[in-house]
């Protein structure tokens, strides 16, 4: 693998060498940091970015590029432009959008990042970009004993990878312990604790890539939920009905042999170091009627702990996970609706819930999220901060004559950062409210009725 | 009461209480339809402790197969369902679905299900399966109401009804989640014999047709059905015997057997054993023998003279009995009727199973009923039983000699079969019933006499017999009110002691699913051993799909139901060779028994081990019934091998034989390390209360796949055989 990374690189750079990019030399990076946590499987990358316009005509973007190993991993790029000096830094939140360039080598991927205001020729801007990576861990060996600890490598670039040249640059990889099994040297390179420091490199052109691959001791819980079915379901007789339908996995190195319960539970340090059996959900206040269970019937080891910011969940799936073993669960809890539901100005209601995957630490692989409106409810229109697909279904519920309008939102690979609000508006006429409880009324009635009826109404042929 | 309206100008006479003259008859109706609409209500909630104790889930073996078939049902219809070939079971062999199942349950379930879903409840069909017990039990009070109502009075009926709610003899069968076939059987069983009792009363051909479709549900639903048609027989022999041949029973008898029997043979698990069974031989003499006294009746109404009709009676009698033996000893030779099985054997004689068919033997709802669970399921109707007796033989009719025959021979086999108490149940509380009926009837008018109350005979109920009562009444004993009184207030205490009983038993003894364990910690707080499912998940989640998974047949419905993997033998024991086979593989040495397993390309080994936890009823202590069955079909297995002095034991002491076989290797694979006990040395076995006698045991050809939290189950994996170079 380092030797086709490093054809790759060459390769990058040759054909970079002789094209050239009108607009790309419009901007230069004058100064990148780039620290890169390690720590979890979920890689989260922190870039400083100075970024100086040395051309004639105000630039209104950047582009960010990504080497296509990473791009179809990237779960979330997140920019904000530094005004001010040291204490009196104010972040502002820029737009990112995936970009398509017609001429991208080798398959990179790009996002584009919009300035606040173009930068104007010869002014300087800071910009703070955080992008996550998952499934960027490989686990080698790919198979692992009870016993053995979990090693696994990380391939990147020692240099930034971008359309820009860039003047001075360091990379910082954070692992998680101090067993590091290996790194690849691009001098200068060294090594401090758990911190691994690339650079600082000097002047580097456009599409410069230097890859490096790092090779470490990682035994923090690969929970990995292959899919999510997030069902809220909106009741306007006063709560709101969660129902998430896991299927968990252990996305590490695989388990290998035997698995021994004595040795798992009397010397745990060392036995299963790489397994989790503990997970951890972070749910609403006020949260209530929780349960947890899976197609067989209940789990028992969960704990509970509402408190006024937020409930913690935390449960232990019917067995520890090794690498590679699988869980399926349902968690399913209802919280009051007043806490949720609200009436926009325009006379629609709307539901502020929040998207993403509760589980702390994990990786979604798909999820799907769907808002099952109350019977009678018209124009659902969802909005949210980042782009997910969106479709319209039919569920029948208790009672239900016409279904109830379902907005399945749908995004695939998800972090935890994609756990932000989003809302769901809808219109809703509250004399619906009342079809349910009057078909149950008129139902009883009617029982009634016929029994009276039955009673006094003699049915015989022959009086007696 | 829709079919009541439905056909009201045959049942005229069932309806007088209809009529709007009296007021305090519609009071007596209003109270009587309520006591029995709470008597319903109580007959369900107290099966749900269960349900509160633990969860809503299945209970238990068996029902996990029922469940597991009415998912199909289910989701694939009827039509799928009856051609199921199902390779998950039996492996190699499989089994084929429709062909051996009581399909009555499941298509009551799925039938409830989907009406449900029709009427807009969006229930899970896993919470149909749960509550349909108790919805059936509640259903039988009313059964056991009206029966009662038949047999003496409506008040009889309604104590009756409320007896049989709670009665802990048939609350066993029927708590929440317990999805058995007998959760509908019983219910069957008393309206068959509601309806035949009531034909049998009115010589009316709808009752007798409503009991030939009362009697195809019970076919439908439990092999139990056999009992019905012996009894109804022999209850129809004891008529004629004793000189109560009517008209009316013969309408009412050949109607139900006709129908009955065409309408069993739509059920496939039954097909024509009606005709080619010896179990059910009884009922076609009986129907035989009903029509030769049908035509004796003609004959002797014809000739008009005693001593040709004697002359006549003795030929045919004699013809008769005759040709119907060499009827049945041709049948039988030549194998068109089947001998009896196994299982009426050892009903009919309960040391059979034990010399015999150690399978049967094995099961411990088979054994012997103790004094104590019969004290335990009927506690005070044991009492009232005899006592009830004494007043059907007072009051002797068509609808009491039943009862009674029922009564009795139930009482029999509940005393055979532990399971059967059940069968007993609805019999043991009509008569009893009948008996608290009678005597707090008796008292009662005892005591408004002395009142000189104007309306005694008002308050009646329909058809309800003053003579019993009418006796007592014109002998006057001194202190014949305050012994009344006192007699009253003993019957109440006797019965609300039954009450009490029965509430305590249901939420103690009977409402645990033997799923999941529940122990009392050692702070007083509750600690849940949900190892079995843990096991069961695990192997549904991380061993491949076609894995093949071999176990004692016990666990085989639970494995394939919650696994959802391939057994080698489940609780359905049609092939005793298959589990005899599994029986020798458990109890040879590993390396003849890796050879069986790879004969049957098994994957995984699942036992089942209480050393931990103190769990006893675990594959070791049931390992002495592997070895007789197995040894049972293969002489190589010898069952002294396994013991030392005609002893069973896992310490020090054992046998070599047993140290080395592979369930003693597999249940106690590295539990020596373990220290289980404060104070105890390592290994040391709770269930059994020893320090195991082989603590060094390696395995060559298995290897631990994996093992609950509290060991209850432990999966080895089968190694695949090593290469030879």
């Amino acid at each position: 693998m380092p030797a086709r990374n490093w054809i790759f690189a060459v390769a990058v750079a040759l054909f970079l060498s002789l094209s050239t990019f009108s607009s790309a030399q419009d901007l230069q990076i004058v100064n990148a940091e780039r620290r890169i946590d390690l720590s979890s499987h979920i890689v989260k990358a922190f870039l400083t970015l100075k970024v100086e316009n040395i051309g004639k005509d105000p630039a209104a973007d950047m582009l960010l590029a990504f080497p296509p190993t990473q791009i179809k991993n990237l779960a979330m790029v997140q920019a904000l432009a530094v005004t001010g000096k040291k204490k009196k830094k104010t972040y502002l939140p820029l737009d990112v959008k995936p970009s398509e360039q017609p001429d991208a080598p080798n398959d990179a991927g790009y996002f584009l990042v919009s300035f606040a205001t173009p930068l104007g020729p010869g002014e300087a801007v800071t910009l703070e970009v955080l992008y996550i990576l998952t499934h960027s861990l490989e686990p080698f060996p790919v198979e692992i004993t009870q016993s053995e600890s979990q090693l696994v490598y990380y391939r990147d670039s020692a240099v930034v990878l971008s359309p820009y040249r860039i003047k001075q640059q360091t990379t910082f990889f954070k692992t998680p312990s101090t067993r590091v099994e290996s790194f690849t040297s691009v001098e200068p390179a060294n090594r401090a604790g758990k911190e691994i420091k690339y650079g600082a490199y000097e002047d580097r052109v456009p599409y410069s890539y230097a890859p490096v691959i790092v090779h470490f001791e990682n035994n923090s819980p690969f929970a990995v939920v292959e899919e999510l079915v997030r069902e809220i379901e909106i009741s306007h007789w006063g709560s709101l009905q969660i129902t998430e339908n896991y299927r968990l996995t252990h996305g590490g190195a695989r388990h290998k042999g035997v698995f021994s319960r004595v040795e798992y539970q009397s010397r745990r340090s060392i036995s299963g170091s790489s397994s989790f059996n503990a997970l951890l959900a972070v749910l609403p206040p006020r949260v209530n009627s929780v349960y947890y269970r899976d197609n067989i019937g209940n789990i028992s080891t969960s704990h509970l702990r509402t408190g006024f910011k937020k409930s913690e969940l935390e449960f232990e799936p019917r067995y520890p996970l090794f690498g590679g073993w699988k869980a399926t669960f349902i968690i399913g809890y209802r919280v009051p609706l007043e806490d949720y539901l609200f009436e926009a100005p325009d006379g629609r209601r709307y539901l502020n819930f929040t998207f993403g995957c509760p589980l702390v630490e994990t990786i979604v692989n798909k999820l799907t999220l769907k808002v099952v409106l109350p019977e009678g409810s018209k124009d659902p229109s969802a909005v949210l901060p980042f782009a997910v697909n969106q479709d319209l279904q039919v569920k029948y519920s208790y009672l239900d004559i016409v279904g109830r309008t379902v907005v399945v939102l749908q995004k695939d690979n998800v972090v935890p950062t994609h756990n932000v609000p989003f809302q769901v508006y809808y219109t809703f006429k509250p004399i619906y409210m009342l079809a349910e409880p009057l078909m149950l009324v008129s139902a009883f009635f009617f029982v009634f009725v016929t029994s009276l009826a039955y009673v006094h109404i003699d049915l015989n042929i022959v009086k007696k | 009461m829709g079919a009541k309206k439905a056909s009201p100008d045959l049942l005229n006479s069932s309806f007088s209480f209809k009529s709007l003259k009296l007021k305090t008859k519609q009071q007596e109706l209003l109270l009587r339809v309520s006591i029995l609409g709470l008597v319903y209500v109580l007959a369900f909630i107290a099966r749900l402790f269960s349900v509160l104790r633990y969860e809503s889930m299945i209970h238990e073996f068996d029902p996990y197969f029922n469940y597991r078939t009415t998912l199909y049902l289910t989701e694939k219809g009827f039509y799928e369902f009856w051609n199921w070939f199902d390779s998950e079971s039996w492996y190699p062999l499989g089994r084929i679905i429709g062909g051996t199942l009581y399909p009555g349950l499941m298509v009551t379930a799925a039938l409830i299900y989907w009406t449900l879903r029709f009427l807009r409840f969006f229930v899970h069909i896993r919470e149909v399966c749960v509550l349909t017990a108790p919805f059936f039990a509640s259903n039988t009070t009313i059964v056991a109401y009206f029966f009662g109502k038949e047999i003496w009075d409506t008040g009889a009926g309604l104590v009756a009804a409320a007896l049989i709610a709670i009665c802990p003899g048939y609350i066993s069968r029927s708590v929440a989640g317990s999805y058995d076939n007998e959760a509908v059987a019983i219910f069957a069983l008393l309206l068959t014999f509601y309806l035949f009792v009531k034909a049998v009363k009115t010589g009316s051909l709808s009752w007798a047709l409503g009991s030939a479709f009362g009697y195809f549900y019970m076919v439908s639903a439990w092999g139990g059905y056999v009992f019905i048609i012996n009894l109804v027989p022999l209850y129809v022999l004891v008529l004629l015997i004793t000189g109560r041949y009517s008209m009316r029973l013969y309408v009412a008898y050949n109607c139900m057997y006709i129908l009955g029997m065409l309408l069993a043979m739509q059920i496939r698990f039954v097909g024509f054993q009606h005709v080619q069974s010896g179990e059910h031989m009884g009922a076609m003499g009986v129907f035989l023998l009903m029509q030769v006294f049908y035509f004796l009746d003609w004959v002797k109404y014809q000739l008009n003279d005693t001593k040709l009709f004697q002359t006549f009676l003795r030929i045919t009698v004699t013809s008769a009995i005759l040709v119907g033996g060499i009827a049945l000893g041709v049948g039988t030779a030549s194998g068109y009727i089947s001998p009896w099985t196994g299982r009426f054997y050892s009903l009919l004689d309960p040391t059979y199973a034990k010399d015999h068919i150690p399978i049967i033997a094995s099961v411990s709802e088979h054994q012997p009923t103790a004094w104590s669970s019969f004290m335990f399921d009927y506690h005070i109707l044991l009492f009232l039983f005899p006592a009830g007796l004494y007043f059907c033989f007072k009051r002797l009719s068509d609808a009491t000699i039943f009862i009674v025959m029922y009564g009795l021979t139930s009482l029999y086999f509940a005393g055979v079969m532990v399971r059967l108490i059940l069968v007993a149940t609805p019999a043991v509380c009509l008569i009893s019933a009948i008996a608290v009926s009678a005597t707090v009837k008796n008292l009662t008018s005892l005591l408004r006499t002395k009142q000189k109350v104007p309306q005694t005979g008002s308050t009646k109920g329909v058809g309800s017999s003053k003579s019993s009562s009418k006796v007592t009444l014109d002998q006057s004993q001194p202190f014949q009110k305050n012994g009344a009184i006192a007699l009253l207030v003993g019957v109440f205490y006797l019965l609300s002691r039954y009450a009490i009983h029965c509430t305590w038993v249901t939420s103690e003894a009977y409402s645990s699913p033997s799923i999941v364990l529940a122990a009392r910690g050692a702070h007083g707080n509750r600690i849940i051993f949900d190892d079995y499912r843990e096991a069961y998940y695990w192997l549904r989640q991380n061993t491949p799909t076609d894995a093949k998974v071999m176990s004692w047949w016990d666990y085989g419905y639970q494995i394939t139901a919650m696994g959802n993997r391939t057994v080698i033998v489940d609780n359905n024991t049609w092939n005793n060779t298959h589990i005899a086979t599994v029986g020798r593989a458990m109890s040879s040495y590993e390396d003849e028994a890796y050879d069986i397993m790879r004969s049957l390309d098994v994957n995984y080994v699942l036992v089942v081990f209480g050393g931990v936890t103190g769990y006893s009823s675990d594959d070791i202590n049931k390992f002495l019934w592997m070895v007789r069955i197995g040894g049972g079909v293969y002489p190589v297995i010898k069952e002294p091998d396994y013991l030392v002095n005609g002893e069973f034991r896992v310490d020090k002491g054992a046998s070599p034989k047993m140290l080395n076989c592979l369930m003693y290797k597999l249940c106690y694979y590295r539990f020596g390390e373990l220290v289980t006990e404060y104070g105890k040395p390592t290994g040391y076995d709770r269930a059994r209360g020893v320090e195991i006698g082989n603590k060094d045991i390696k395995l060559e050809h298995l290897e631990e796949a994996y093992t609950t939290s509290n060991w209850i189950v432990r999966i080895y994996r089968v190694k695949p055989p090593t290469n030879r170079l």
